[in-house]
């Protein structure tokens, strides 16, 4: 979902330019909470696995292909906060070096992927975790979820920001229509990624999934055979 | 026994497999545009967008050059994104994080 110059007029470019300058850093101030001499790393190992899922474009028919955005993946393994400033490099050095995505409309794409992104996939799986039976098991389904909505969410706010500031008079309904149908079947494959990669994870280190880490602490404790001294 | 590998371990091949991802099997990536640029087709408004400031880049589109081999121009720009990517965010991750509490002088 990466929008190229262009599409946007320049005070909406402007204007999504300051609400992603606010939102970074407001996130810089955030990740320190989740950032240690254990997560930072954890956090690096993120944002590069997001750049590389964002290279693997799946089809979704009729011609028609959708990625990862990374946003709830992202959120649930290394935090929110941390989120928004790993989908922001990864965007940022697409913009600078792949030119993926525009360079005026870094802000735009940095408010859609960064923001909305992270916030709806996080925001949905703290939901979901909070109403489910704390067991891991359930943590990976949480973020699948919250990363099917995740998609569509961020194509939303592009459609109205478009409806405001697009470079195009075209009618809003006919976008809106047209970006939540194929992103809802993106979302698809964001939230199998999303569900695969944290079910892997909580299968070997639950304590290196930051959404994870709730769960572990207040899940009953199990007595295993062969943990007797 | 579960297996539960050391943190090194993990980030050792997790670094891998993103450097796997971007470098080889994005060679197998479906190149049809994605939702946006099918919308923006569609719906008529592809012809606003405008090439990028950065469309002359070595690494632009994904793409290495002065390398012909479609393969070998796509991993080696796959794994160098995603190397920068570690680079920028590890180096931005580790200012940002708490030391230990030994040299933890406290919150402000």
């Amino acid at each position: 979902m990466h929008v190229p110059d262009g599409f946007f007029d320049v005070p909406t470019s402007v204007a999504t330019g300051v609400v992603a300058a606010a939102g970074v850093s407001v996130a810089l101030r955030r990740a320190r909470h989740e950032l240690d001499d254990r997560t930072a790393p954890m956090a690096g190992l993120v944002a590069t696995f997001v750049f590389a899922g964002q290279m693997m474009n799946f089809p979704v028919g009729a011609g028609t292909s959708g990625h990862l955005l990374g946003g709830a993946l992202a959120a649930v393994l290394a935090g929110p906060w941390t989120a928004v400033l790993a989908i922001t490099v990864v965007l940022s050095v697409q913009a600078l070096l792949m030119a993926d995505g525009g360079i005026t409309a870094l802000g735009t794409n940095v408010t859609l992927m960064a923001l909305v992104g992270v916030a709806v996939g996080w925001l949905i799986f703290k939901v979901l975790r909070s109403v489910l039976p704390k067991r891991l098991a359930l943590v990976a389904p949480a973020a699948a979820v919250g990363a099917l909505v995740s998609v569509p969410a961020a194509a939303a706010v592009f459609t109205l920001l478009f409806s405001v500031g697009g470079t195009a008079p075209i009618d809003t309904g006919t976008v809106l229509v047209a970006m939540l149908g194929w992103h809802t079947v993106i979302g698809i494959g964001e939230a199998v990624i999303t569900g695969l990669v944290v079910a892997g994870v909580v299968a070997v280190r639950p304590d290196l999934c930051y959404g994870a880490r709730p769960v572990l602490r207040e899940r009953p404790l199990e007595v295993r055979a062969g943990m007797a001294p | 026994m579960k297996f539960r590998p050391t943190t090194r371990t993990f980030l050792v091949v997790g670094l891998l497999t993103a450097l796997f991802v971007a470098g080889v099997a994005s060679y197998y990536a479906s190149s049809h545009p994605d939702g946006l640029s099918a919308v923006a087709e569609s719906t008529g408004f592809v012809d606003r967008g405008k090439a990028s400031a950065t469309s002359d880049g070595p690494l632009a589109g994904y793409e290495t050059n002065g390398i012909a081999d479609d393969r070998l121009s796509g991993g080696v720009a796959g794994i160098a994104g995603a190397l920068l990517v570690l680079v920028v965010g590890g180096g931005l991750f580790r200012l940002l994080r708490r030391r230990s509490p030994s040299d933890d002088p406290g919150e402000a």
